[in-house]
């Protein structure tokens, strides 16, 4: 009995990890390297808004990034309102998921490969990442300009002498 | 005299013992005692054995190149300053800034200790000039990486050189991890690097911290370079950088306003433009976002950038006459002619190739995707429109063949590009000309064959041998790169693809260059991106310097 109850949770496990692999998004990688598979067909893609949000006209580019790499994603001006943080070195983007189709060569946009979001949900909030000021590197810091100025002052002397 | 004469005989034909006669005879002819005539025989005999025998580099050789080397140290040091500077005014980056402050201290220490231990009044001869070049490319490389090492965004400090060495040999290809969330000061620093490798690291030195003429001279030929703009090689120092800052600021200001009108802030768009400008003009292929040119989806950015990469890789000696108004120079230009004529072939390769496997389904795309790329391999630069895996998976085997052309046959002489140069391969053409010229004329008709460049001037022998020597040097780097890169499991086409845009210092990547490579194609890219920018010359002097000190007397 124990057996057949263990089986169970197994079959279950697998049954519910497979089916989080099936419902997962497709990776940068692999919608570039799939792209011809992708072509015309909408995808949905997840990641970290990075850069900054460029508006053109009714609509604007925002760059998604999933670790991998970032993809140009065409939206409406609407539905890229509730961005609030693109990731920087100061900031923590927000994390996205983007439906919409893929081109592998927009012929709207000379060519590249792009998403046209037809929708855009936001995960997560991005933040502010302020990085405290390192001890150790202003420590080290001040001691080098410490010894660069104390061998100059011995250089000008011995040379003086 | 009788002693004088054996002495001579043993010295001419007596080879074993070569160096005990050499020394020998330079005592004798010290003493005096030897007559003019034997004296001159003694004179061409020492010649022989000096040409035939290695020499051991003397202490004064070694100060020499440490004085010369720290100088350049010192000069690195102090350009460390500006992303410390603009990081902790402009950017408000308190941690990079300090990442600056750290390693401008240790390189400043570094140079300051090698130009006091290696003080020397002597001037640079040829071959220590050559050493100092290789050398202080090789010390400004791993100085260099410290502040990007500290960023934190390099998986070692390998990777770290590799961008380094990649940024100031204006080559391109990047290990940087998360690129997107690198600072500004540090992204500053890699665009930096190709602006003073572009120019040459010894144009530095020679502007501002070296005096001598000879000396200055020899540094300037070192990095590859041997045409004077000017009479004065350090006025012709300053005059490289004259043009580039007034570029610089022209660049920068049309790609920031460009940059405005396509959606970015302007204190974002005018950094992005000054970025983008150094890295486009010094023919390097950074940018300061991970999707690279794809960033800013802009056919007006494309058509700007296209126009800096061109005169970035056109000669300096070209700027020169355009500065002097010497326009018609442009069309007459052996080089700008060969520039054209190669873009006409592998544009028609390209096209051919995209074509067959109907990579873009419109003659517009087609045009802008295909150009943009052979543009950016041409004059070296690297710049993308699409993405690196893009090439292997879509363009086909005859559209990166060309690419690999354009790639390895690079920019203009005396420029800040890569590969062969369109001098030599003109001047290979136009002897491959004189010959079957002669072949097919009489055997008493002399045939002469001229070129343009700046004068009018004779096609020569030797100036044809010289030539030859430095473009097997290159198919040879090229070779070894993509051996590394077969003997380690890549395809031959990615390979020599990459190599290529290693050793032409290009920057194009198929995607193999990637932190997960094994390091010593790490290693193997590092020295090709090396070679090549020092056009081999350099890095043989480097070596038979250490053979000198190994197998020397």
């Amino acid at each position: 009995m124990k057996s057949f109850l263990l089986l169970l949770v197994l079959c279950l496990v697998l049954t519910v990890s497979s089916s989080n692999c099936y419902a997962q998004t497709p990776t940068s990688l692999e919608l570039i390297n799939n792209a011809k598979q992708y072509d015309g067909k909408t995808v949905d893609y997840r990641g970290e808004v990075i850069g900054e949000v460029m508006v053109r006209g009714d609509y604007a580019w925002l760059h998604v990034n999933d670790g991998i790499i970032a993809i140009g994603i065409w939206a409406l001006k609407t539905m890229v309102q509730d961005i609030r943080y693109a990731g920087n070195y100061q900031k923590k983007g927000d994390i996205i998921e983007v439906s919409g189709t893929l081109h592998r060569s927009c012929l709207e946009h000379g060519g590249d490969l792009d998403i046209h979001a037809l929708e855009i949900k936001k995960i997560t909030p991005g933040s502010l990442a302020i990085q405290p000021v390192s001890k150790i590197k202003a420590y080290l810091g001040a001691y080098s300009v410490i010894l660069v100025l104390l061998f100059y002052a011995l250089k000008k002397f011995l040379q003086g002498s | 005299m009788p002693e004088c004469f054996i002495l001579w005989f043993f010295v001419k034909y007596y080879e074993k013992n070569r160096y005990f006669l050499y020394c020998y005879a330079r005592d004798i002819l010290g003493s005096g005692v030897c007559n003019s005539n034997y004296r001159h025989r003694l004179t061409i005999c020492i010649s022989i054995s000096v040409y035939k025998m290695i020499l051991r580099p003397q202490v004064n050789d070694v100060k020499n190149i440490g004085y010369y080397l720290g100088r350049i140290i010192l000069g690195i040091g102090l350009a460390m300053f500006l992303p410390f500077i603009t990081g902790l005014v402009l950017f408000r980056e308190p941690n990079p800034a300090l990442d600056f402050l750290i390693s401008a201290n240790i390189t400043i220490f570094i140079g300051l200790a090698l130009s006091w231990l290696c003080k020397t009044d002597k001037e640079l001869n040829t071959g220590q000039a050559m050493v100092v070049i290789a050398l202080s490319w090789l010390a400004v490389m791993a100085l260099s990486a410290i502040p990007l090492l500290l960023s934190g965004h390099y998986k070692s400090f390998l990777d770290a050189c590799f961008e380094t060495m990649s940024g100031f040999t204006t080559t391109g290809l990047t290990l940087v991890q998360d690129l997107d969330h690198l600072s500004q000061s540090h992204n500053l620093w890699r665009h930096l690097g190709p602006f003073l490798g572009g120019q040459g690291i010894a144009i530095i030195a020679i502007s501002f911290l070296v005096k001598g003429a000879s000396g200055t001279f020899n540094l300037y030929l070192g990095e590859g370079r041997d045409e004077k703009l000017v009479p004065n090689v350090i006025n012709t120092a300053r005059f490289i950088w004259v043009i580039s800052i007034v570029y610089l600021i022209l660049g920068a200001i049309v790609l920031g306003l460009v940059g405005i009108s396509i959606g970015l802030k302007p204190q974002s768009a005018f950094f992005h433009g000054a970025c983008i400008f150094m890295a486009g003009f010094d023919t390097a292929g950074f940018s300061p976002q991970s999707p690279n040119i794809l960033y800013y989806h802009s056919l007006i950015y494309e058509i700007v950038i296209i126009f800096f990469m061109v005169i970035g890789s056109f000669n300096f000696n070209l700027h020169y006459q355009i500065w002097k108004g010497n326009f018609k120079e442009i069309w007459k230009n052996i080089e700008t002619r060969t520039f054209l004529f190669v873009i006409m072939i592998v544009t028609l390769v390209v096209m051919a190739g995209l074509r067959q496997l109907g990579v873009y389904s419109d003659g517009i795309t087609l045009f802008r995707k295909g150009f943009f790329q052979i543009i950016s391999g041409q004059t070296t630069t690297g710049y993308m429109t699409i993405y690196a895996q893009q090439f292997l998976k879509e363009w086909g085997d005859l559209a990166l063949t060309g690419i690999i052309l354009s790639m390895a046959l690079g920019g203009c002489a005396c420029s800040t590009a890569g590969g062969i140069k369109m001098l030599r391969v003109g001047i290979i053409y136009k002897a491959f000309r004189q010959d079957i010229k002669a072949m097919m004329l009489s055997p008493s008709a002399v045939v002469v064959q001229k070129f343009h460049h700046i004068k009018t001037m004779f096609i020569e022998d030797a100036q044809v041998r010289a030539v030859l020597i430095v473009t097997l040097g290159y198919l040879f780097l090229y070779a070894l790169g993509t051996l590394v890169g077969v003997w380690l499991g890549y395809p031959f086409l990615e390979a020599l693809f990459e190599s290529t845009s290693a050793a032409g210092n290009v920057g194009l990547s198929c995607g193999i260059t990637d932190t997960s490579m094994p390091a010593i194609l790490k290693v193997t890219y590092i020295i090709e991106m090396w070679a090549g920018r020092l056009e081999l010359m350099s890095v043989f002097a480097l070596f038979g310097f250490f053979v000198a000190f190994v197998k020397g007397k």
